[in-house]
């Protein structure tokens, strides 16, 4: 497979480290094969140098020249519907649950705990009965209870004589 | 004001930007210009009539050296006892807070923090109902306080519910005199009494109906029934309470 997300201007990434950690920042311009020049005018990052190591590149790019001032990368920003593609991105969705679950406190965990516990319950069941009633090569089995039932309901309906 | 300008900029040329001294010494210690000079060359006239307020400063009285003749032992504060030492209790531990037990019979258990006592100790209880934990006193060190908690509201801790109830009781020193048989004195295991008992169910009542009024009243109640554990990947340093 080619590489397909690299370092050049416009390519918005995620700082990895440092006081700036899991922000969204635009590469400005490429300093050397170490460092690049990031800006986030919407994401609360000043204009600066960031090490690549400390960055974990992502699949969107906006479009501006390179070295563009600040205010040009606010535009191609906000014109690009960056935030509301980033919002729904499964990097994204997974970040947000990973805070969201970082954040929970002692009784919120036990009720997790508790919830997941009632749902695996009604799985086992369900999964359960199932199992009962299928064949191994996948076609159902008719259980003896079945067909008790579906006896007696026959006799049922029968009008008596 | 231009010709003014014109002077000060040519002034400013012959100088080459540097500033000399107006006066000067000459050779042997004499001043180029005299007093009287510099009083012309300054123009201090202009400064002549005018008067400057006086400020008076403030007269500080000197110190008289005080020297004793006489080499004083300075008394040292007694040590204070132990029942008199300063608490501090955490702060997020107030009244009415879930705690976790860290430590002893009752480890791992989720409680309510009743009071604070006066030798630092918590008093806490289960409730003995939900959780089989009495009335006990515990380190501050040996818990955690977590964000959970009860509004005691109006219930008061009975007063006799304090140090002293939950001392342990000595056994009975043996005669001197007498042949002490060692492996006769047996350790005699706690029982509960009467009176303890009595509390316990007052208490119990009390924070039974507080927690029915918890907001999630029916899983807190299974929140107390249920232990803490951590599993695998659980760090209580990254955890909040």
């Amino acid at each position: 497979m080619p590489f397909e997300r690299f370092v050049q201007t416009g390519r918005i990434a995620k700082a990895s480290a440092g006081p700036l950690k899991g922000r969204l920042v635009a590469i400005v311009d490429v300093i050397d094969q170490n460092r690049v020049l990031v800006d986030g005018p919407l994401t609360g990052v000043p204009r600066q140098e960031y090490r690549l190591n400390n960055l974990h590149l992502t699949k969107y790019r906006i479009k501006f020249p390179y070295t563009a001032a600040t205010r040009i990368v606010r535009k191609a920003w906000v014109d690009s519907d960056l935030k509301a593609q980033w919002k729904v991105s499964p990097w994204s969705v997974k970040a947000q649950n990973i805070c969201k679950r970082s954040q929970l406190n002692d009784f919120d965990r036990f009720k997790l705990r508790y919830a997941k516990r009632q749902r695996n319950k009604l799985l086992t069941i369900a999964f359960n009965t199932l199992k009962k009633r299928t064949k191994s090569d996948g076609t159902p089995r008719i259980l003896k209870k079945d067909r008790r039932e579906r006896l007696r309901a026959e006799k049922a309906k029968k009008p008596k004589k | 004001m231009a010709p003014v300008e014109k002077a000060k900029k040519v002034a400013k040329s012959a100088k080459k930007g540097k500033k000399h001294p107006v006066n000067s010494y000459l050779k042997g210690g004499v001043l180029r210009y005299s007093k009287a000079q510099m009083y012309k060359r300054r123009a201090l006239y202009r400064l002549k009539d005018k008067k400057h307020p006086v400020v008076q400063k403030e007269k500080v009285p000197i110190k008289k050296a005080n020297y004793p003749t006489k080499t004083f032992v300075k008394k040292r504060p007694g040590k204070a006892n132990f029942s008199e030492h300063k608490r501090n209790t955490r702060h997020n531990l107030k009244p009415g807070t879930v705690l976790i037990l860290l430590a002893g019979r009752h480890q791992g258990k989720r409680v309510i923090l009743l009071k604070t006592l006066t030798s630092g100790l918590l008093l806490v209880t289960g409730p003995f109902a939900l959780n089989s934990c009495p009335l006990r006193r515990v380190s501050q060190r040996f818990v955690i306080g977590t964000s959970s908690r009860v509004d005691l509201g109006a219930f008061k801790v009975p007063e006799h519910l304090n140090d002293a109830y939950f001392r342990r009781l000595k056994a009975k020193k043996q005669k001197k005199g007498g042949e002490a048989d060692i492996f006769a004195a047996k350790k005699e295991r706690f029982v509960p009494n009467e009176q303890r008992k009595k509390d316990q169910k007052e208490v119990d009542s009390a924070l039974l109906k507080v927690i029915n009024t918890h907001p999630e009243g029916k899983f807190f109640k299974k929140y107390l029934q249920n232990m803490f554990a951590l599993h695998s990947s659980q760090y209580p340093h990254r955890l909040r309470f």
